[in-house]
């Protein structure tokens, strides 16, 4: 057994001395749908060199409707100040799948919206758990990501976007 | 873990390496625009590990271990079109609730992948799902110890012209081996607006969609003459048109003799309807099932959750908040069940009477499970069908009932509350909940109502505190459960957490189970610590629930995505 961990570690190692972690890598491209069932590659997420927000959520997952209402009533000035787009990737099932768009509509929310009915965006991106966000420069590069959701955390999202649409290093 | 393991584990990742080069080459990008695409290291992390104290009181055992811990880690490489990736888990032991058979560690999940041009091919373990699932679907719930992963190979291609195709075989997932029985699956959808030029702006979109699925298992049965090879097959079509949606699944299946219906021959069906309409502030989603005879699995001898070759969600609103999660929610019955439910979101416009200055939003939800309309034969020394069903049509046995309304509503800047009242019917004859006071016999009759505040002291301080009762003449008698949680954003929290079974007929089960927890987030790491008594009961993420045994102890849970 200690061998195999010991082989791993290596290899692992070895490679990754010479490839990118996380934080600026890009994003995967996968097939999900979007809230018309139709196909949708990932590949072909951008909002034309400003900010992005890649966020997971379900509608079984309270802290995750919590989130994204909260930043609904922020979202408009966001847009206005730095032109971020937000992309809620829903991970329901086919117990839920068609529900997300009549709770998306209910809320009034303007998110670009899709769903991950099999987990596949979410096993390739490393999720655990919802809520789940990246944020994503200009150039496509996942540059920050956080789990969960308390009451506030958007502020601070808000001010890593803002540098992010400035030009800055949230490094 | 054996030489073999460590052979396959290293040859696929280097493999995965080799192969990069070698299709690399004749990529018509040439070696050099290979070259350049970024090698990428990536994954995740996630440990619980449990210290367990012997409490008679809410019937938590002593456990042998004292400490058992299940933990995974993903890693897939990626560099231009390849990728490869591999899960090491390890249980050491199983923590309460899981299935002991996971006792060990390894690598249950290992593939390479190539995808360019719409071609992708799999080789490995892979997960898929065709339309709603209702034929086939393999999926991974790590909290729940579900994972009926394929080991095949997968090829799927996405043309042009809105055709897209998915073919694949493969054994699944048993714990830390595979299953008896071979699955093959095909899968056409098709676009009808991407088709034909001239509809490609219709407002009108259509799409269907047919999968055909079969599984292979020897035939070893002494009694029973058994067909080896099982053929399903289902067709499905998706409307769009503005704001109406519609979808709909049907699914066929050849008998299929199992351990699940006791070895008759008789054919499976099962339907899924849905129909929403949305609009700016109004959602509305009506969807109605029916299952008869459609357990699925790739060991006809198998059970529970596992080798299920298909997929069959409850047709009822899955709650969040604790007694109306835990305590009787609704399991979907595979063997045969007609339901309904409907739901309805509305937002009342802000700066109104009734919306007030923030808005409002209300959440109505019905739905209802039966049994099948069936009329049993007698024939099991004869045809062995069992029984006839009228598809579609409700028998005279209810299964469970639930009707709920929400209200949401920010009363302040600082201050928002939610309340919900919920009416509910689970028929224990069917449902077999267990409980403290052992397996109720006849119908629960419950009605549950949640009070939510959150109350923002500051931009990173919060208190949210909730309130909910349980009330029953039936079971375990009355709940009532106070959390309070404090946050400071964007890193700490604690909650405590009290359930009092205040109703319990039985005096010496009138138990209060009182819970602490505490955690720490720094970007997409995370660490929690809990420590208290957590009563028996389902834990449901998703879509599947487990039941979780009665414990007192100290948990702690670590997770991370790198």
């Amino acid at each position: 057994m200690n061998k195999v961990i010991t082989v791993i570690g290596i290899v692992l190692l070895s490679l990754s001395s010479f490839a990118q972690t996380a934080e600026g890598r890009k994003i995967p491209a996968v097939e999900i749908f979007d809230m018309n069932g139709n196909k949708f590659n990932t590949s072909l997420l951008n909002n034309d060199g400003k900010p992005m927000i890649i966020n997971f959520w379900a509608t079984w997952c309270s802290p995750c409707k919590r989130e994204l209402n909260n930043i609904a009533e922020l979202y408009d000035d966001w847009v206005e100040e730095t032109g971020v787009k937000i992309v809620a990737i829903s991970i329901d099932d086919a117990r839920n799948m068609q529900k997300v768009r009549p709770y998306v509509d209910g809320q009034a929310w303007d998110y670009e919206v899709y769903i991950d009915v099999n987990a596949d965006l979410k096993r390739q991106m490393g999720v655990n758990n919802v809520p789940h966000t990246f944020l994503i420069d200009g150039e496509g590069n996942i540059v920050w990501q956080h789990n969960s959701y308390s009451e506030g955390d958007e502020y601070e999202l808000y001010e890593l976007i803002k540098k992010l649409a400035e030009g800055k290093s949230i490094k | 873990m054996n030489i073999f393991r460590l052979i396959t584990l290293s040859s696929i990742i280097l493999g995965g390496i080799s192969l990069n080069s070698v299709y690399g080459q004749i990529n018509n990008e040439g070696v050099k625009g290979f070259l350049a695409k970024p090698l990428e290291i990536h994954g995740n992390f996630s440990a619980r590990a449990q210290y367990y104290q012997e409490d008679s009181a809410i019937g938590a055992p002593n456990v042998p271990e004292k400490f058992l811990m299940n933990g995974f880690a993903n890693v897939v490489i990626s560099k231009g079109a390849f990728s490869a990736g591999v899960r090491y888990e390890s249980y050491r032991n199983p923590i309460l609730g899981f299935d002991p058979r996971y006792k060990g560690s390894g690598f249950p999940y290992r593939y390479v992948q190539y995808s360019k041009d719409g071609l992708d091919i799999t080789a490995g373990n892979f997960y898929e799902q065709f339309g709603t699932g209702l034929l086939l679907r393999s999926y991974e719930e790590r909290n729940l110890g579900v994972d009926n992963a394929f080991d095949g190979i997968r090829v799927k291609y996405s043309t042009k012209y809105g055709l897209y195709l998915k073919g694949l075989v493969g054994k699944q997932r048993y714990f830390f081996e595979l299953g008896d029985g071979i699955v093959r699956g095909f899968d056409a959808m098709f676009s009808i607006n991407e088709g034909f030029k001239p509809l490609n702006n219709s407002k009108l979109k259509v799409k269907i969609g047919a999968s055909f699925v079969s599984k292979f298992q020897e035939d070893n049965n002494p009694n029973y003459n058994l067909p080896e090879n099982v053929g399903s097959y289902s067709g499905r079509l998706n409307l769009q048109y503005k704001g109406f949606g519609f979808m709909g699944e049907y699914a066929h299946k050849m008998n299929d003799p199992s351990a699940d219906n006791n070895f008759i021959y008789k054919d499976g069906q099962a339907m899924y309807l849905s129909g929403t309409y949305s609009r700016k502030g109004l959602g509305i989603v009506l969807t109605a099932k029916s299952v008869d005879n459609m357990s699925y699995r790739s060991d006809r001898n198998e059970g529970f959750n596992n080798l299920l070759i298909n997929f069959n969600p409850a047709l009822t609103k899955q709650h969040t908040y604790n007694l109306a999660a835990t305590l009787y929610p609704y399991a979907s019955q595979l063997m045969g069940e007609v339901a309904y439910q409907a739901d309805i979101i509305y937002k009342l416009k802000k700066k109104t009477f009734l919306g007030g200055k923030y808005g409002t939003t209300i959440f109505i939800n019905a739905s209802k499970a039966f049994g099948l309309d069936s009329t049993h034969l007698n024939d099991d020394n004869v045809a062995r069908q069992g029984y006839t069903a009228n598809f579609f049509k409700p028998g005279q046995e209810e299964f469970y009932q639930d009707i709920n309304i929400t209200v949401e509503r920010k009363i302040k800047k600082w201050f928002k509350l939610k309340a919900m009242y919920m009416n509910m019917m689970a028929n224990n004859d069917i449902l077999k909940y267990g409980g403290i006071n052992g397996s109720w016999s006849g119908k629960i009759y419950a009605d549950i109502a949640v009070l939510e505040g959150v109350f923002k002291v500051n931009r990173k301080h919060s208190i949210r505190a909730e309130l909910q009762g349980l009330w029953t003449k039936q079971d375990m008698g009355d709940w009532a459960t106070l959390i309070i949680e404090y946050t400071y954003s964007p890193h700490f929290f604690v909650a405590v957490m009290d359930q009092y079974n205040y109703g319990n007929s039985i005096s010496k089960n009138q138990i209060h189970y009182p819970y602490i927890t505490a955690g720490y987030t720094y970007k997409a790491n995370r660490i929690s610590l809990g420590y208290g008594r957590q009563k028996a009961g389902l834990f449901c993420v998703g879509g599947v629930c487990r039941e979780v045994p009665a414990s007192n102890g100290l948990t702690i849970s670590v997770s991370s995505t790198f």
